[in-house]
């Protein structure tokens, strides 16, 4: 049996990335960030979503990739979890996008290590490849390191 | 069906209170055998239970409650005495019925258990005494049985109906959202006054400060309705001390002062089992046999005495007991042995710093483990619980006297005042529970007043060292301790704050004001951060971080410091058994020997200025004091002082606001600042002296600010906003 899948797409430097979109409660533009000091690295800080307080997390960070060019601001996918709304940031948002099981594969075990981990598996597009991201995974930070960065 | 449900609802909703109701009075009615009226009430209360599960068809809770109340019935009628055995037989029935309405709630049936034993003893025990005490009381019991029958529905029914009409049982989850609601309603409200500051529209000031007001008086109204006597969960200590105190031998009164003392619902949930825990452990550890008690002296009896009370926006709680007290020397043995601390270490520690090892992690005192209070859980749990809802622990104790767990916990979670205040212009919330005072540095002062005691900085706080943190270090944005940045700066900032019995200064770059802020939790990615409390939204918008006073202390290692300030603690042992309202007062010398106090809630802020930019202003001495002109109070001299010492370089400044206006009064030297209890105060001397009391051992007048303002020059106040304009282009 076919089963069609829609994922919510954005871009992260080279990668293609999707979440499934059932998980994404909204995306938003760069907010006002309060830093956390102390934190793991991957936390740029927290805003406020309508009252409500919001981790927002460094998805390139996370996947190890550099940081964005110095003026260009990330976009926020808030994205649901069973402790309230986690915003990742990403460079820039996508389509949201219809896929077919048929053309699901594992992650291949070539891939960054640090990614793979991170990477449900790979949808083949017709023109590329898209990117699952795991999304429990990723919010998963190692505990902070006495002392901070 | 759904009917039905509502109906079993109710019914486990007031039968689980009258069964809480029931271990109290039953306690009670064991030490006071004759009370009519308790027994009439346990036997209503048993008796509707009974009537209502028949009604409803659970058999097995109706017999077991048929049985207990034949035997109540018997005893109301005064068929047979109470002793001890059926107390203890009818506390096991009502843990019967709690156990069978908890079988109902969760399987809706009344469970497999009969409790045929227990029915089996409670029969007995009736038998056993019905066939001696029946001919004797037979003739006197239908009257009394008839008096206590027909008192009983008389008087629920003229009580019901009002209690009814006033009363409404509302789900808390439903009050929790409306104090969601109300907490955004206050930020909102922070925002618009924000805005309306900036603004300046007459109207829409008006109509913002009342919506200020109302917000407020709404906070107020919605924290009421989650508060909830703390007599609620002490309800069941006589039982628990009864239970214990049998099982142990021992024989224990329980006092409560302060039942009515109010907390918020979820603290109340959170204190329920350290409070339990500590009960235990008074009557299992603190508590001798009653031959040790009378060996030294004391009535075989022992007493524990639960005491609540408001004090400071704040709620405590202390349990004394008056038994053998903590022995220092054997917690310092345990300590020594567990590996916990060193020999040096202990030889430093003061016989109460000693004591208040109990609550490190990993210590338990007692030689053998019992099946009491031994049950998985230490003291270092308890604190921890206290301290997770921002409440401190301590523990007094004088060998042979007794033991004395002093709590103090915030009155409510939700909405706490707090301090801005930022560094690396970020900006931080202080829960202003912690907040001692806060300390400028002005120029020079910043060289010469912060001192290092070998590489850690100190600052010279009315005589006494308190060690500095910098608020940029411990967050690890500023990457040096006391930097060559620091020490160049125009102006330090320093919030004394309290942690854990030590005081230190957090340096911070600048300091903004008090607002009531709303606690939001941060998510699981931050948890761990021992430093940050939580997050909350600013009048601005923005997230602000809530600082962690106490783990900001572990972090900067201030806590584990030895300096403890023993003056302080040395004062606060004597007045511990004082009663009545206690007031925060600051002490200060007038002239060469005179000793004065005023509450410090009329102090606006204690300054020094050097005598050179003291300046007149018609009669007046005046100094340019941010911006705006302070006029200043020679005090000595006001007072008629006759021993006026050469006056100091820089002049002591205590600052007063009064109705808008600052008033700087001079006095000689700034002594301290003291937790004092006001009925101590006798008021015998008029003028400018308001009483005159006993603090920190000496002789201490209290200054009628008001009525030196008055003596000095009526002109002085009701001048001075007529200079502001002459003056502002000075």
């Amino acid at each position: 049996m076919i089963t069609a899948r829609q994922f919510c797409t954005f871009r992260l430097g080279n990668l293609f990335l999707g979440i499934e979109v059932l998980q994404v409660q909204e995306v938003i533009r760069t907010q006002a960030m309060t830093r956390v000091p102390l934190a793991a690295r991957a936390v740029r800080g927290l805003i406020n979503l309508r009252g409500q307080i919001v981790t927002a997390i460094d998805l390139r960070e996370r996947l190890g990739l550099p940081p964005l060019d110095g003026d260009r601001e990330p976009m926020n996918v808030v994205v649901r979890t069973d402790e309230g709304a986690v915003s990742l940031l990403v460079d820039e948002i996508g389509d949201v996008m219809e896929t077919n099981d048929a053309d699901y594969e594992d992650p291949p075990e070539t891939i960054d290590p640090i990614v793979r981990g991170l990477i449900r598996g790979v949808y083949k597009l017709s023109d590329r490849l898209l990117l699952v991201l795991d999304t429990e995974k990723t919010l998963v930070l190692e505990p902070t390191a006495p002392g901070g960065r | 069906m759904s009917d039905m449900d509502d109906i079993v609802k109710e019914f486990l909703v007031e039968s689980s209170e009258g069964l809480d109701t029931l271990d109290r009075n039953l306690v009670a009615l064991e030490k006071a055998p004759g009370d009519k009226e308790l027994m009439g009430g346990i036997f209503r209360a048993i008796h509707t239970i009974k009537g209502t599960s028949g009604f409803l068809g659970f058999g097995r809770l109706e017999s077991v409650a048929h049985v207990g109340e034949s035997l109540l019935s018997d005893l109301r009628d005064g068929k047979q005495a109470l002793t001890p055995d059926i107390t203890s037989a009818l506390l096991r029935l009502v843990d019967a019925v709690r156990a069978i309405l908890g079988d109902i709630e969760t399987t809706a049936t009344d469970g497999e258990n009969d409790f045929l034993e227990l029915v089996d003893l409670l029969t007995r025990l009736r038998k056993v005494e019905v066939a001696p005490a029946a001919p004797v009381t037979v003739t006197a019991a239908p009257t009394s049985a008839v008096v206590a029958g027909s008192a009983g529905p008389d008087l629920t029914e003229a009580r019901g109906p009002h209690a009814s009409d006033s009363n409404i049982r509302v789900d808390v989850s439903l009050l929790d959202r409306l104090m969601n609601l109300v907490g955004e309603l206050v930020l909102t409200r922070n925002q618009i006054l924000q805005h309306t500051a900036a603004r300046g529209d007459a109207g829409f000031v008006a109509t913002s400060q009342r919506l200020n007001l109302i917000t407020s008086e709404l906070q107020e109204g919605v924290m009421k309705t989650r508060m909830q006597p703390i007599g609620n969960i002490w309800a069941k200590f006589p039982r628990v001390v009864r239970d214990l105190a049998l099982a142990c031998d021992k024989k224990i009164r329980i006092e409560m002062e302060g039942e009515e003392t109010e907390l918020d619902k979820t603290i109340i949930e959170a204190i329920k089992d350290p409070l339990t825990h500590i009960v235990r452990n008074s009557v299992d550890h603190g508590m001798e046999l009653p031959a040790d008690r009378m060996a030294r002296g004391k009535m075989a009896e022992g007493r524990l005495l639960l005491r609540a009370y408001h004090e400071g926006g704040q709620v405590n709680i202390e349990i004394s007991d008056d038994g053998g007290g903590v022995n220092a020397e054997r917690v310092k043995a345990t300590a020594l042995r567990k590996g916990l601390f060193t020999t040096e270490q202990l030889a430093r520690m003061t016989d109460r710093e000693v004591v208040n090892l109990i609550f490190a992690p990993g210590f338990s005192t007692a030689e053998q483990v019992s099946n009491i209070s031994g049950r998985g859980v230490g003291m270092d749990v308890v604190k921890t619980n206290i301290e997770k809802i921002g409440g401190t622990v301590d523990v007094h104790s004088t060998p042979g006297k007794g033991t004395t767990l002093k709590i103090k916990i915030p009155l409510t979670l939700a909405i706490i005042p707090a301090l801005n205040v930022s560094t690396a212009r970020e900006r931080f919330a202080i829960p202003q529970v912690s907040l001692l005072e806060l300390v400028r540095l002005d120029g020079d002062e910043v060289g010469t007043q912060i001192e290092m005691v070998y590489g850690a900085p100190v600052y010279r706080l009315r005589g006494r060292l308190l060690p500095l943190v910098s608020l940029g270090h411990a967050l690890g944005v500023e990457p040096d301790f006391w930097g060559p940045a620091n020490t160049q700066r125009k102006i330090v900032n320093i919030v004394v704050l309290q942690a854990d019995e030590q005081a230190f200064g957090l340096v911070v770059d600048e300091i903004h004001d008090t607002e009531e802020i709303v606690v939001k939790p941060l998510g699981k990615q931050l948890k761990g951060i021992s430093v940050i409390a939580g997050a909350t939204i600013m009048g601005n918008g923005r997230v602000s971080l809530i600082l962690d006073v106490l783990g900001l202390a572990q972090k900067a290692a201030v806590v584990s410091d030895n300096r403890k300030r023993r003056a302080a603690e040395a004062g606060a042992g004597s007045r511990e058994t004082d009663e009545g309202a206690r007031e925060t007062l600051l002490l200060f010398q007038v002239g060469l020997d005179h000793r004065m106090a005023i509450p410090l809630s009329m102090v606006a802020r204690l300054e020094e200025f050097p005598r050179t930019v003291v300046e007149r202003a018609g009669k007046h001495q005046v100094v340019q004091y941010r911006g705006r002109l302070l006029p200043l109070l020679p005090l000595a001299e006001l007072l008629g002082e006759t021993n006026i010492p050469v006056a100091r370089d820089p002049i002591q400044v205590v600052v007063y606001h009064h109705e808008g206006r600052d008033l700087g009064i001079v006095v000689q030297n700034i002594l301290d600042i003291v937790e004092e209890n006001r009925t101590t105060h006798r008021r015998e001397r008029g003028g400018a002296v308001s009483g005159t009391a006993v603090i920190q051992g000496k002789v201490t007048d209290l200054l009628d600010v008001r009525a030196v303002i008055n003596d000095a020059d009526v002109l002085l106040f009701a001048g001075t906003p007529a200079l502001e304009p002459q003056l502002a282009g000075v």
